[in-house]
C-alpha cells in the first residue's frame, strides 16, 4: 500500500527519537560500567588484570559494531534467552561502549602525573583510596569533553541497531519508506534529527575541551 | 647609495605606535648593533626590514628594491636577506642538512647533490660540518642556533640580521655563536644585530645604534657611543646593563 | 541442552570469505585515499580560504560528523535516485565514505596544522619561500606526522564501519557472512569468523600503518 508522504509521517519519526535515545542512555549506562572496570584495570599493579583489559580493547575496538551486534542476537538462542532485538543491543552496545569510554578514561586516569599517586601513598593511601580521592577527582576534568564526544558516536551508531529490527530512528525511516516511496524525504528527516541530537553535544564537547586547554 | 636604507619609516600596532620616524642608513660591510630596552622597537625594525611586518609610513630599501613597495616579490628579496631569530626556529622534523638546503632546492632550483655539498661549506663556516645529518633535537642550544646560522648563509645573502640570537642561551653556548659572528664579521658580510651583548657590540660593531621609545634616540661609532652616551637614557640603560 | 559450536561448513564456503576480504580490502583502499585527499585539501581551505568557503567547509565537516555514516549511505543509494543520481551499490558505498572519512580527516588535520608554530612559518618566509612553499615543507609534513596515529586510528575505524555496505548488499565481507549463513544456517559460527577476519584486517592495518609511518616520517 502506497500512501503520499505527511506531516503524520514526520511525526512518526519524531516519536521514534526517543527510541534512539532510550537506547543511548542504556548504552552509555552499560558501557560506562564496564568501562570503568576496564580503565581502573588497566592502571591496577596487577599485571594479568592489565593485560586483560588491554586485550579486551584491543579486539571490541577492532571488531565492526556490526558483528558484535550480530554475534550477540545469534548468541542469545545458544546460551538459552530469547531471541529479542532489545536484548542483544543492549548487550553488544555495552561491550562496545565500555571498549572505548575504558579507553578514554584510561588516558584521563593516566594524564595525572605519576608523582600525585606517589603523594598518596607517601600519606598512607591504599590503592583504591589514592584512586578515589587524589587521582579521579584531578581525571574527570581531562575525561569529560572526550566523553561527550564519545556520546554523540554512540547516538549516530545506535543506528545500527536497525540491521537487527529494533525499531529507533533509523529502522523507522526504512518503514516509513517502505509505506510511501519517499526515502529521500524520510531519511533527510531522520539525519536532521540526529543533528538536532548531536550537533549541541558536540559543540559542548568542543567548549569544554577549550575551557581545559585555557586553564592548562 | 646604502645598501640598506631606512628613511622615516612609522610602525603601527592598531592604536599602538612601536616605531616613530626611524632613519638608518647602512654601508656594504658594516656591523650594526642595535641596543635598548625590551619594547624599544628594536626586534620590530628588524621584522620590518625583512617584511615580515608590514609599515605604515617611510621607506625600506634593500640594495635598490624598495621592500614596503607592493610591487616587490618578497621572496626574491627575502633571499638576498638572511634572518636569524632569538628561538632558532629550525624546522623540527628535516634533518640539519635538509633545513639548509630546503630554500637553495626549492626556490633557486639547485640539485640535491650540489645543495648537499652547500650545506657542508656553511656548516664548516659555523664549525659543525659532523651534524650534517643530525636532527635538531640531537643539538644543543648554541648548535641549533649555529645550524640557523648556516641556514641563513647558503642563500648567500648581502645582509644579515640578527634578532637577539644569544638571548636564549647559557653564557657558555653564547660563546661559541659569538665566536661564530666574529668569524664572519671578517668575511665583510653585512650585519644587523639586535642585542643585548654590550661587548661583543664594542669590539666588532662598526656603529651601535641606542633605540628608545620607537625611535633612533642616539648613534655613532660604537666605542665612543658606548663609552661616552650623549643622553641620559643610553646613559640609563649602559648602567643599568653593565651593572 | 548444550550447543556445540561448528566451524566446517563455514569454512567449507571460504571462497566467500575471500571474496568478502578482498572487497573489504579493496573498499577501504580506495575511500581512505580520498578520503585522506579531501581532509588536507578541506582542512587546507578550512584555515586559509576566504570567509565564505571556510563556512561552507564548516558545514560540510559538521554534517556529516553529527549524522549516522548508515544513514548517509541510505540517502546516497536510496534517496538520490529521485533527482536522477542513480548509482551502483559499490559506487554509493564508495561515495558516502569518502564523503565522510573527508570530513573526520578534516577536522584531524586542521588540528596538526594549526599546531605548528607561528615561529616556524615565519622562518620559511624569512628564507624566501612562497605561500605554498611554506605550507608543504614546513607547514604539511610536520602537521602529518604528528597528526598520523589519529588518521591512522581514524582509517582502522573506517575500515571496520564498511562492514555497513552490505547494507545496501554490496558484497564485502560482513555480506559474505550472511550468504554463508542463509546457506548453512550455522549463523552464530559465521559472525564469529567474519569478527575474527576483521580483527585481522585490523591489525594487518595498524601494521601497515605503522610501517608506512616509519618510511615516511622515520630518520635515516
Amino acid at each position: 500500500m502506497i500512501r503520499e508522504f505527511g506531516w503524520i509521517d514526520v511525526f512518526y519519526l519524531v516519536a521514534a527519537a526517543r527510541w534512539t535515545i532510550a537506547l543511548t542512555v542504556a548504552a552509555f549506562i552499560g558501557g560506562g560500567i564496564v568501562g570503568v572496570v576496564m580503565a581502573v584495570l588497566r592502571v591496577s599493579g596487577i599485571a594479568p588484570l592489565r593485560w586483560f583489559a588491554f586485550l579486551y580493547v584491543q579486539v571490541v575496538q577492532g571488531t565492526p559494531l556490526l558483528v558484535l551486534l550480530f554475534l550477540f542476537f545469534f548468541g542469545l538462542a545458544i546460551v538459552g534467552l530469547p531471541v529479542l532485538p532489545w536484548i542483544a543491543v543492549a548487550l553488544a552496545f555495552s561491550v562496545y561502549g565500555g571498549a572505548f569510554l575504558g579507553e578514554i578514561w584510561r588516558g584521563a586516569l593516566q594524564a595525572i602525573p605519576k608523582t600525585q599517586w606517589e603523594a598518596g601513598s607517601a600519606l598512607g593511601l591504599s590503592f583504591t583510596e589514592q584512586l578515589r580521592y587524589i587521582i579521579v577527582p584531578q581525571a574527570v576534568r581531562v575525561a569529560i569533553p572526550p566523553t561527550v564526544g564519545f556520546l554523540v558516536q554512540l547516538i549516530k551508531n545506535t543506528s545500527l541497531a536497525a540491521t537487527i529490527g529494533f525499531v529507533e530512528l533509523t529502522r523507522e525511516a526504512q518503514l516509513t519508506t517502505a509505506s510511501t516511496f519517499q526515502p529521500f524525504a524520510a531519511y533527510m528527516i531522520v539525519a536532521l534529527l540526529y543533528f538536532l541530537l548531536c550537533f549541541p553535544l558536540t559543540q559542548w564537547s568542543r567548549h569544554l575541551e577549550r575551557k581545559i586547554n585555557v586553564a592548562a | 647609495m646604502s645598501l640598506l636604507e631606512i628613511e622615516n619609516v612609522t610602525k603601527t600596532y592598531d592604536a599602538l605606535t612601536v616605531l616613530t620616524d626611524v632613519s638608518l642608513l647602512v654601508e656594504t660591510g658594516e656591523i650594526i648593533a642595535i641596543i635598548g630596552r625590551s619594547g624599544s622597537g628594536k626586534s620590530t625594525l628588524l621584522r620590518c626590514i625583512n617584511g615580515l611586518e608590514s609599515i605604515q609610513a617611510g621607506r625600506i630599501v634593500i640594495d635598490g628594491v624598495e621592500v614596503n613597495d607592493p610591487g616587490t616579490d618578497l621572496r626574491k628579496l627575502r633571499q638576498q636577506v638572511g634572518i636569524v631569530f632569538q628561538g632558532f626556529n629550525l624546522f623540527p622534523h628535516l634533518s640539519v642538512c635538509r633545513n639548509i638546503t630546503l630554500a637553495p632546492t626549492v626556490t633557486k632550483g639547485i640539485a640535491e647533490a650540489d645543495a648537499r655539498e652547500l650545506a657542508r661549506e656553511a656548516l664548516v663556516s659555523v664549525g659543525l660540518e659532523d651534524k650534517i645529518d643530525a636532527y635538531p633535537d640531537q643539538l644543543s642550544g648554541g648548535q641549533q642556533q649555529r645550524v640557523a646560522i648556516a641556514r641563513s648563509l647558503a642563500m648567500q645573502p648581502k645582509l644579515m640580521l640578527f634578532d637577539e640570537i644569544t638571548s636564549a642561551l647559557d653564557p657558555e653556548l653564547t660563546g661559541e655563536v659569538l665566536r661564530v659572528l666574529e668569524e664572519m664579521s671578517r668575511t665583510g658580510m653585512t650585519m644587523v644585530l639586535v642585542t643585548h651583548e654590550m661587548g661583543f657590540a664594542r669590539r666588532f660593531g662598526s656603529r651601535v645604534v641606542f633605540m628608545h621609545e620607537g625611535r633612533v634616540w642616539e648613534q655613532g661609532p660604537a666605542a665612543d657611543t658606548l663609552g661616552k652616551p650623549k643622553t641620559k637614557e643610553l646613559e640609563t640603560f649602559l648602567n643599568a646593563v653593565l651593572h | 541442552m548444550t550447543y556445540t559450536l561448528q566451524f566446517r561448513d563455514v569454512f567449507a564456503s571460504w571462497e566467500y570469505l575471500l571474496q568478502g576480504v578482498v572487497t573489504t580490502l579493496y573498499l577501504s583502499s580506495i575511500v581512505i585515499i580520498f578520503g585522506f585527499l579531501i581532509g588536507v585539501i578541506c582542512a587546507a581551505g578550512r584555515i586559509y580560504a576566504n570567509r565564505v568557503l571556510r563556512m561552507v567547509i564548516g558545514g560540510y565537516v559538521e554534517a556529516i560528523r553529527n549524522t549516522p555514516l548508515l544513514v548517509q549511505l541510505f540517502i546516497v543509494f536510496f534517496g538520490l535516485p529521485g533527482f536522477g543520481l542513480r548509482f551502483d551499490a559499490t559506487t554509493a558505498a564508495v561515495i558516502t565514505f569518502t564523503v565522510n572519512l573527508g570530513a573526520y580527516s578534516t577536522e584531524i588535520v586542521r588540528a596538526g596544522l594549526q599546531s605548528i608554530p607561528r615561529a616556524q612559518i615565519e622562518a620559511g618566509f624569512a628564507l624566501g619561500l612562497s605561500g605554498p612553499q611554506v605550507f608543504r615543507y614546513v607547514i604539511l609534513s610536520p602537521a602529518l606526522k604528528m597528526m598520523f596515529p589519529a588518521l591512522a586510528s581514524q582509517f582502522i575505524l573506517l575500515m571496520l564501519a564498511t562492514s555497513i555496505a552490505s547494507q545496501i548488499s554490496v558484497n564485502d565481507l560482513f555480506h559474505a557472512a550472511s550468504i554463508i549463513q542463509s546457506r548453512t544456517f550455522r549463523d552464530f559460527e559465521v559472525y564469529l569468523v567474519v569478527g575474527v577476519l576483521y580483527l585481522a584486517l585490523a591489525l594487518i592495518f595498524r601494521v601497515a600503518f605503522a610501517l608506512i609511518y616509519k618510511l615516511a616520517f622515520g630518520r635515516r
